[in-house]
């Protein structure tokens, strides 16, 4: 065993100890998946993302004595959910771009967390852009390569209400980025991935912006990847948090839900 | 005068709720055609073909010249009741519960004397009107009512076990996004309900006519998604138990045939609402209601489905939701015989193209929701199992008794 291995072996030993003993917490970023979580509302004329849906097979009943079961189905894009390249026209040359083909090693990566709840609670509409983010690394420092880019709205605590997608007759109206923000995430700071508490990695409003979408149309066409309907953000600190996100493996998958989690030291998550 | 029904009081907890039996069953073939022309609201007796005869209970031959020619034709409905009596007493369990029950004797305009149900304003002797209705059990029995329409007519307890009227009765109607439900709740209330349960699934989005739906007097709006089955449960859990009438009025229509590319989510998503989503109701809402038949008032009294005359015969430019109408109507054929133990009726009321978003490019004539909600309120009132609302759905109706071959062969042009 040389001096590398015997420092992983070490550092997993660490870890494992920290989560055992506390001093490493693991925060859930996961809603739970059920029937009433909304879906993206595109018009009724294209095909439609499906709900979550759940059927019973057994339960200790006639239909199996001694166990419990349940068929799901759902869309890859229902609940929590993670998006591939693939998932948008602009990645769709991309090697490796569906989720049973991508690195799934580095989706293992440490996460900054843009709070941006003050701002999202003044206005439905807020739209980040590269001043915002210049504004944020200026007070905590430069956002390094490979890691997620977790936009703090607390749009997660309007879920279950009609304000989580905010849907009017001229659309969702809830924040999002705009394609100066994601140019500089994606292009100058090297993001694996942008996450959002809302339905979609863009605002409400995404589709009358340019390019449309800007959040899907950018990071997928870079080969980076979306986390949306994230749950528990502001139990994040702004740095030092791992993010682990792994979507099923589902063949030529466009994304998946997925049970997402961060570790954080203990204590430096904000209640 | 028919003394009006009162409002029903509040269920006494302690009592037992009365089981529901029913009026006799078998029948013979002929006599089950007078129940299908019944079924449809019609009056019907057999005519002989030979030599005129009109006959009457149905039978094989005809009992005059014995010939086998005996077809149902809607016939003259006058009379004149010749003598009655009231039945006090029986040993039937049925009539046990409802005694006492008054009969007479009618000479019909059109020939035979026949013993049918007495209106309780019918006065002897007068001229009556017949009427053919389905009991609890499903079969045809005459009733004769008052020549012209009395007070209260509709509340004779006679009367009112051969129809489904929604007076005083709590309804639930599906889907309250959709025109047709709006105009279902409205109608409904205008006809007595005493609460209309208006289904709304996904709450979060907003949708047109929502705050008129929510106006409308005794109606109250509930969560309900029929592709979920976690929502139907938790509905049927609620308000299951006061349940009298359920109207679907679901309905997932997309254009587009069987080679149209890429349509299985779409296909999909119409089976869902429109053949799960009524098995899900029935499941849910179904042993209830049969339960609860019998239980005054407000006993449990029908399923309405509304769906398009189209499940009688494919139309191609409309495949797949042809194909799922189709589906609903086998199941409401199914569900009928399953209720009927109860004395719930299962009503169909099969529509042409209805005006909406879906239909734009479907040339007229289209049938307006406010026809389709009239319609329903005449199936309860009348007590009519199936019903054809709009000119397209009656002519369609029509040519497939005829011949349903030269039908599919019409619609596929």
């Amino acid at each position: 065993m040389d001096m590398a291995d015997k420092d992983a072996t070490g550092l997993l030993a660490a870890l494992a100890t920290g989560i055992r003993s506390g001093g490493v917490e693991a925060v859930d970023l996961t809603h739970t998946l059920s029937p009433d979580f909304p879906v993206m509302v595109l018009p009724p004329e294209l095909g439609q993302c499906q709900p979550f849906r759940i059927e019973e097979v057994s339960r200790y009943d006639d239909r199996g004595p001694g166990w419990y079961w349940n068929n799901i189905s759902m869309s890859e894009h229902a609940g929590t959910h993670f998006d591939a390249p693939a998932h948008w026209i602009s990645g769709r040359n991309l090697p490796r771009g569906t989720v049973d083909e991508l690195p799934f090693e580095k989706l293992i990566a440490p996460a900054v967390v843009l709070d941006f709840s003050a701002e999202s609670r003044a206005d439905e509409d807020f739209l980040l852009t590269r001043g915002h983010i210049e504004a944020w690394e200026a007070e905590n420092g430069r956002i390094e390569p490979g890691c997620w880019a977790l936009f703090r709205t607390d749009w997660s605590k309007h879920l279950g209400t009609a304000k989580y997608l905010n849907l009017r007759e001229d659309g969702a109206h809830s924040p999002g980025p705009d394609a100066s923000a994601m140019e500089f995430l994606v292009k100058e700071r090297d993001i694996i991935g942008f996450g959002t508490e809302t339905i979609g990695t863009d605002c409400g409003q995404g589709n009358h912006m340019s390019p449309p979408y800007p959040a899907h149309f950018i990071l997928h066409g870079n080969g980076r990847y979306g986390l949306q309907c994230l749950a528990a953000l502001d139990r994040l600190p702004a740095r030092g948090a791992i993010v682990f996100a792994a979507p099923l493996k589902i063949l030529h998958g466009s994304g998946s839900p997925l049970r997402v989690f961060a570790l954080v030291p203990a204590g430096t998550g904000k209640e | 005068m028919t003394e009006p029904i009162a409002r029903p009081p509040k269920k006494d907890p302690q009592k037992v709720t009365r089981p529901p039996e029913l009026p006799p069953v078998q029948r013979s073939r002929a006599a089950l055609a007078m129940s299908a022309a019944a079924a449809r609201g019609v009056f019907a007796l057999q005519k002989c073909a030979a030599c005129g005869e009109i006959a009457y209970p149905p039978r094989d031959a005809c009992p005059k010249c014995l010939s086998q020619q005996l077809a149902f034709e809607p016939g003259a409905d006058g009379g004149e009741v010749i003598a009655e009596t009231t039945i006090r007493t029986s040993t039937d369990l049925y009539f046990r519960q409802r005694m006492p029950w008054r009969i007479g004797t009618v000479r019909l305009d059109c020939g035979p004397s026949v013993v049918a149900h007495l209106h309780g304003d019918v006065t002897l002797p007068s001229r009556v009107r017949m009427i053919s209705k389905l009991d609890k059990s499903g079969n045809a029995v005459l009733m004769a009512l008052p020549e012209r329409e009395t007070e209260n007519m509709a509340d004779d307890p006679e009367l009112r076990e051969l129809t489904a009227s929604p007076k005083f009765r709590r309804v639930l109607v599906t889907d309250g996004r959709s025109a047709v439900g709006q105009a279902a709740a409205a109608a409904l209330s205008k006809a007595g309900a005493s609460i209309i349960f208006v289904g709304i699934a996904e709450p979060w989005k907003p949708y047109p006519g929502q705050e008129r739906l929510a106006a409308i007097p005794n109606v109250q709006i509930m969560e309900l998604d029929l592709t979920d089955t976690i929502s139907v449960r938790e509905l049927s859990g609620e308000i299951g138990g006061k349940t009298d009438i359920i109207v679907n009025t679901a309905d997932h229509v997309r254009p587009g045939g069987l080679l149209a590319q890429g349509n299985l989510v779409t296909a999909r998503d119409s089976f869902d609402v429109n053949v799960f989503g009524l098995q899900r109701l029935a499941q849910a809402f179904g042993p209830g209601m049969r339960a609860r038949g019998a239980d005054g008032t407000n006993s449990a009294a029908a399923f309405v489905d509304i769906l398009p005359v189209h499940a009688l015969a494919n139309t191609p430019d409309f495949g797949f939701y042809s194909a799922s109408a189709a589906a609903r109507h086998s199941l409401l054929q199914c569900l009928r015989a399953e209720l009927r133990p109860g004395g719930v009726r299962v009503m169909s009321v099969f529509t042409g193209p209805v005006e909406d978003d879906w239909r734009q490019h479907v040339p007229p004539p289209k049938v307006s929701p406010g026809k389709i909600a009239e319609a329903v309120i005449a199936a309860l009132s009348g007590g009519i199992e199936e019903s054809f609302v709009g000119d397209v759905a009656r002519d369609v109706a029509a040519r497939f008794l005829d011949n349903p071959k030269v039908l599919e062969r019409e619609l596929g042009l």
